[in-house]
């Protein structure tokens, strides 16, 4: 009963129009929960709102009525008798005719008529809806959401109860929706009514239905809409957009095609005003309704639209490049002509004779085709004949290359002319060219414009897809003359291409460029030899590679040609045409594979490995051999470099290895089946290594650094089979050439390490290299010696030794010791190796080292990695207390020796904490497999903030002080902001100290800057607002001091930026500090820089504006 | 207060493309100094609105960019002349406009500038009264006492601060 008298209120609450909004929703909520979970029936609320249903007053019986359609509408899915269903749409479909309670009325039957299952409205209740509808509503008169609301309903009906049109009785169901939707301008019910229009006229297709005498009247209500001419913002609650509102109002025009009479000529004439957006909207929609209404409709407008095209693509297509081979013409990016093509394109291939027949026939080719065989070069061509050419190159390449019946057409009317043109004889008889009689190949009768279009004729036969089979049979029949056109055609051209790249014979860069782009389309063509005969393939690829090696001096000309060589390499592979492939090997890819070595050609070394990458990238199978020549090169060089001593060598190397690191171990990863390579790669270093004499005298950095690179990651992109191969033939080598025993007592490797050979260094960085770049899975032999010798020179500060250490604490497996063998080495012991002696030589290298261990550790979690925290912090106030030099503050005169206060050795225990937290491309992280435990940063940070208070509150010297804030903004600066902000409030006033403190010094900027960094992060964030409210005036002070430090601009720009940002918190906070502040400010106003200046002008306006 | 704007339908200028200035080096000239010049102040007011128009001055051209002169040759103050067009020569707004430009160099530029602030010469009515209260200082921090016309002066400059 209490939920009764309850649910009986919320109705009241609803009803009554004096309540809130919100109190109107939640009632709504709970009456519709109630319903829902059925602690009432619909039954019972029907009768508890008897009154307010049928009241004479009228509010009420709207309010009662909204209340019931509103409970419908979210109970679609709750199951209903069908009975229920029926006595209520019974009722809705009356109240449709009450004009003052209408909205719930709609609402009800919308939602009653949506329903999907669990009691749906019969089709004689939907009739009785669609009857009501027509009789009683008077749409346009509606407000706009009523509008929105009757549209919903009449969509709902049509697209649920479609026979309602012919229902109800005399045609005037029609009649009354084109009354409804005439005029209409919301363009939220705008959507709606091109809905309704076109499921309208989907409902019968057929000329005899019901709509089709209407059809007339409904294209002229939906005509005048187009264009569709919409600019408001989106911002206004409506999301609908001009796009939404064109694809509509096409998808109604092509939704019959009763309506083309109407719409093509409608479209054609939009086509040709002078709006851009008009144009683009109307040759999409020509484009979808072509496909809508058909070939035979179409066909009556096939003239029409031809010439318009016609007209379109000259008027908008593009500006011609003054210069042929600067040209980017295939770059279409303007939206017109874009749409123009692709409905052209759909025009020929819609129906295979009329409208190719148009433009074999047109004029104005015609005319274009006479004309141009009188200019022989590009630049001669009159900028309005350069433009027809350009457009009607595109145009033969669009229609030709839809359908073969369509480039069957266009090939035989045009080829034979341009060839007439080009003065080649198509006389099968003849092989030869007419032209070639003595030298002149260049005859006066060459021209450009032919070659041009050849060109695009051929690309669209090469674009044209069409099966090997299929040409074979045209080839042979003999009746499709094109074929053997085409065919007859190549030859000679192929010829006259490569004429114009003979080195006797200079020809302009426009027709260089043709050429190559001329050989290109020639040896792309499909069907194996039968175009192209093989032995004239290998004339395309010889001109092309000719280009590559000689013509580096013209960039253009030179990346077309590889590109052209790259294309048909991978087409090529594409088509697996074996008989292509094999010559393509021979001619082009061991050409280049050779570059590398011979110096015949003066190609720069950049650009040959540009060619050799691009070309080794097209497939696997050329990547094979160039990575053998490559492989090869590079070892023959080491031997010369480390054997002969040829240092000259070592730059050309260094680059090559940098272009395998770089250029093409990536490609290899991210393509299957090249880990075979990598493997030979990094054995065959392995052995030149090994081959190498006792004394090597080179010690060239930049060599090591590239081998280095090379090597780590060709190991990191190995699986864990081949990474075991790799190490443990890189053991071996390793074990049997170095100078000193492995495994190798304690107690010598201090006097062993002091007579390091340069070949040591090598093998050893290298060997390094590889731990780096292993897998956790990946087994080391002999753990236990290599860690001691890696131990051993970390200590003596051989950095990469401890990266290599640091790898492999990081990597090895905790568990593994239990189950299997003694000898595995177990992460406690390396651990406990590290600490085992205190005689950690205290340079700057063996710390920097400790730092990479610890990062190996810290990045795993393990908790260890504290121990070296702690020695890293004693070292650091160890030798900053002990420090002799006074300390020096700060003046413009001896910044530089401000420099030189730190004792190194505290300083590169500071700056451990930097490599300990920054992420590093050296090693350690996800390209070298390292273990990652998640949030180890934020882990890291909660360790150490309280170390580092306390230090910073206990440490004496000034000093050491601000050694510790340097290690502290290390810390801070990488941590997530997420988890500083958690300890805003502590951090904060930290920070703050910091920065005053850091500021003194001016070799700190960088820590000065980064601390400010995360003070603007709290500061732009809401949570962390909090803190800094609580100290507002500390900040203030330190940013107002920052504004005036002199070492680094981007400090006092974002201090300054920090200062408008607080501008923003509450008054009685920052009220206070306003006059410093503006005081401050208006010196920054006259700062050396201008962004500081500009900065400045924003903060006093802010600060000024407060008060 | 006459109903109605001054000028009803001014001409609309196309705004000029900010002149990019070339990326210093960051490191190399740390502490070298650029100084103020006649782009800078030119930023200063491009954007100011006019008084009774939706548009920038940029692009009424009431003010461009060579309209800023920068005179450095006394060394102990320098002077910037910042000479501007009224859209209409019997323009009512001449003097906000100006007051306007006043306030917002005030605020903007270091107190060692001095800035002369004069309408262009045969482009208003009553130049020579307009310049004179311009440039006197009294008056223009007796207009500054008027809350209406800080209140103008403060809408006109909002945009310029963005």
């Amino acid at each position: 009963m209490a939920e009764a008298s309850q649910f009986n209120r919320h109705i009241e609450s609803y009803v009554d129009v004096s309540r809130s909004s919100a109190q109107q929703g939640a009632s709504l909520d709970a009456i519709i929960s109630l319903l829902k979970n059925d602690v009432v029936t619909i039954a019972l609320l029907v009768r508890d709102m008897d009154m307010y249903l049928t009241t004479a007053d009228n509010v009420i019986r709207a309010r009662g009525i909204l209340l019931l359609g509103e409970t419908l509408m979210q109970l679609h899915s709750k199951p209903l008798e069908n009975s229920t269903v029926h006595s209520l749409i019974t009722f809705f479909t009356d109240r449709l005719a009450d004009w003052r309670a209408l909205r719930g009325a709609v609402v009800g039957c919308l939602a009653l008529i949506r329903r999907k299952s669990f009691g749906v409205v019969s089709a004689d209740d939907a009739v009785a809806v669609a009857r009501s509808y027509v009789q009683h509503l008077q749409v346009q008169s509606l407000a706009q959401h009523d509008r929105k609301l009757c549209f919903e309903l009449l969509e709902c009906l049509l697209e649920r109860h479609s026979h309602v049109v012919t229902s109800v009785q005399d045609h005037d169901f029609v009649y009354g929706i084109l009354a409804a939707i005439d005029g209409e301008k919301d363009p939220q019910c705008l959507m709606l009514t091109f809905h309704i229009v076109e499921l309208l006229v989907k409902a019968y297709p057929h000329s005899s239905g019901p709509v089709s005498s209407y059809i007339s009247d409904i294209f002229s209500i939906l005509g005048c809409y187009f264009p569709i001419h919409f600019t408001h913002p989106t911002t206004e609650g409506t999301d609908v957009t001009k796009d939404d509102l064109s694809t509509a109002l096409m998808m109604a025009f092509a939704a019959t095609p009763l309506f083309e009479p109407f719409a093509v000529p409608l479209l054609l004439e939009k086509l040709s005003s002078s709006l851009p957006s008009a144009k683009v909207d109307s040759l999409k929609s020509l484009n979808y309704c072509a496909t809508k209404y058909g070939t035979d409709r179409m066909g009556k407008h096939a003239k029409a639209i031809w010439s318009s095209l016609k007209d379109t693509t000259y008027a908008t297509g593009p500006e011609p490049p003054s210069s042929f081979s600067l040209d980017s013409q295939d770059a279409m990016e303007n939206e017109i002509p874009t749409e123009a093509f692709g409905l052209l394109e759909k025009m020929t291939s819609l129906d295979n004779g009329p409208f190719v027949s148009l433009i074999t026939s047109d004029e104005d080719i015609n005319t274009v085709f006479n004309t141009i065989s009188s200019y022989n070069s590009y630049d001669k061509i009159p900028l309005h004949n350069k433009r027809r050419l350009l457009v009607i190159g595109h145009i033969l390449y669009v229609s030709a290359q839809s359908s073969v019946s369509s480039c069957q057409k266009i090939v035989e009317c045009f080829l034979p002319r341009l060839m007439e043109g080009l003065e080649l004889s198509l006389d099968s008889t003849s092989s030869h060219l007419c032209n070639s009689n003595g030298n002149g190949v260049l005859s006066r009768r060459t021209n450009f414009g032919s070659l041009y279009l050849s060109i695009e004729l051929l690309k669209a036969c090469r674009d044209l897809r069409i099966s090997k089979e299929d040409l074979v049979c045209r080839i042979n029949s003999q009746n499709d003359t094109w074929c053997c056109l085409l065919q007859r055609v190549c030859g000679p051209l192929s010829e006259t291409f490569s004429s114009f790249l003979e080195k006797n014979e200079p020809a302009n860069d426009d027709y260089l460029c043709l050429a190559v782009k001329g050989l290109q389309v020639l040896a792309l063509l499909p069907g194996g030899n039968l175009l192209i005969s093989n032995s004239t393939f290998e004339v395309i690829l010889g001109k092309l590679v000719s280009v590559v090696l000689e013509d580096s001096n013209k960039i253009y000309l030179w990346r077309l040609a590889l590109k052209a060589l790259v294309d048909i390499g991978r087409f090529i592979e594409n088509f697996d045409e074996v008989d292509k492939e094999m010559r393509y090997i021979n001619v082009v890819v061991e050409k280049f594979a050779h570059l590398v070595s011979s110096t015949e050609f003066d190609l720069p070394l950049r650009l040959k490995l540009e060619a050799l990458s691009n070309v080794g990238r097209s497939s696997l199978k050329y990547m094979i051999r160039i990575l053998l020549k490559l492989e090869e090169v590079i070892t023959t060089n080491l031997i010369a470099i480390y054997v002969e001593g040829n240092i000259t060598l070592a730059k050309t190397t260094s680059q090559l290895l940098e272009c395998y690191s770089t250029e093409l171990i990536p490609w290899m990863q991210s393509n299957e089946g090249s880990e075979e390579m990598l493997l030979r790669f990094a054995d065959s270093i392995w052995k030149t290594i090994e081959s190498l004499p006792l004394t090597v005298c080179v010690n060239n950095k930049e060599l090591l650094d590239a081998m280095i690179k090379v090597m780590k990651l060709a190991v990191a992109c190995c699986g864990v089979e081949s990474q075991n191969l790799i190490v443990n033939k890189a053991y071996s080598a390793f074990s049997s050439i170095t100078s000193f025993p492995i495994p190798l007592e304690e107690f010598k490797l201090t006097q062993e390490i002091d007579k390091l050979s340069n070949r040591d260094d090598l093998v050893l960085s290298l060997f390094a290299s590889v731990v780096i770049g292993l897998h956790p899975q990946a087994e080391v032999p002999n753990l236990r010696s290599i860690a001691h010798v890696f131990r051993g020179f970390f200590l003596k500060g051989n950095v990469i030794a401890a990266q290599a250490y640091g790898s492999m604490v990081n990597k090895l497996n905790p568990k593994s010791s239990v189950t299997e063998t003694l000898e595995v080495f177990t992460l406690e012991q390396a651990i406990d190796m590290i600490f085992s002696k205190d005689s950690l030589d205290s340079s700057d290298d063996a710390i920097t080292g400790l730092a990479w261990i610890g990062k190996g550790l810290l990045m795993r979690g393990h908790e260890r990695v504290k121990d070296i925290v702690m020695l890293l912090l004693k070292c650091l106030l160890e030798y900053g207390k002990t420090s002799s030099l006074p300390l020096k503050q700060y003046s413009s005169d001896n910044c530089h020796e401000a420099n030189e206060c730190f004792p190194s050795v505290a300083e590169s225990a500071a700056d451990a904490f930097q490599i300990l937290v920054r992420d590093s491309d050296l090693c350690l992280n996800r390209e070298f497999h390292a273990m990652v435990r998640p949030l180890y940063k934020q882990r890291f940070f909660s360790i150490m903030m309280p170390l580092l208070e306390s230090l910073i509150v206990n440490s004496e010297s000034p000093l050491s002080r601000c050694l510790v804030y340097r290690a502290f903004g290390h810390v801070i600066s990488e941590t997530p902001l997420v988890a500083i902000l958690n300890d805003a409030k502590k951090l904060v006033s930290l920070l703050v100290n910091g920065m005053s403190m850091l500021s003194n010094y001016a070799s700190e900027k960088d820590g000065l800057y980064s601390l400010l960094l995360v003070l603007s992060g709290i500061l732009t964030d809401n949570t962390g607002q909090e803190a800094v409210i609580e100290n507002a005036h500390i900040i203030v002070n330190c940013l107002v001091q920052l504004i005036g430090y002199p070492h680094r601009m981007l400090v006092r720009e974002t201090a300054i930026q920090c200062l408008t940002a607080m501008s923003q918190l509450p008054y009685t906070k920052i009220y206070p500090r306003r006059i410093q502040v503006l005081q401050a400010v208006s010196k920054a106003l006259d700062d050396p820089k201008r962004v500081v200046r500009q900065e400045a002008v924003k903060c006093r306006q802010a600060w000024a504006s407060i008060a | 207060m006459v109903s109605g704007l001054i000028n009803a339908n001014p001409v609309v200028y196309e705004k000029k493309e900010r002149r990019q200035r070339p990326a210093s080096i960051p490191d190399a000239d740390e502490y070298s100094a650029e100084a103020i010049d006649q782009l800078e102040v030119f930023d200063h007011v491009r954007d100011i609105k006019d008084p009774e128009h939706p548009y920038s001055l940029e692009e009424l051209k009431v003010i461009s960019e060579d309209a800023i002169e920068v005179d450095d040759r006394r060394s102990y103050v320098s002077c910037f002349r910042v000479t501007f067009t009224p859209t209409v020569e019997h323009c009512s707004m001449a003097t906000v406009i100006g007051l306007c430009l006043r306030v917002k160099l005030m605020r903007s530029l270091p107190s060692r500038y001095k800035v002369d602030i004069r309408v262009a010469p045969g482009t208003h009515a009553t130049e020579a009264a307009v310049n004179k209260q311009l440039n006197d200082k009294e008056r223009i921090a007796a207009a500054l006492e008027n809350p209406n016309l800080v209140d103008m002066v403060d809408e006109c400059l909002a945009p310029s601060y963005a």
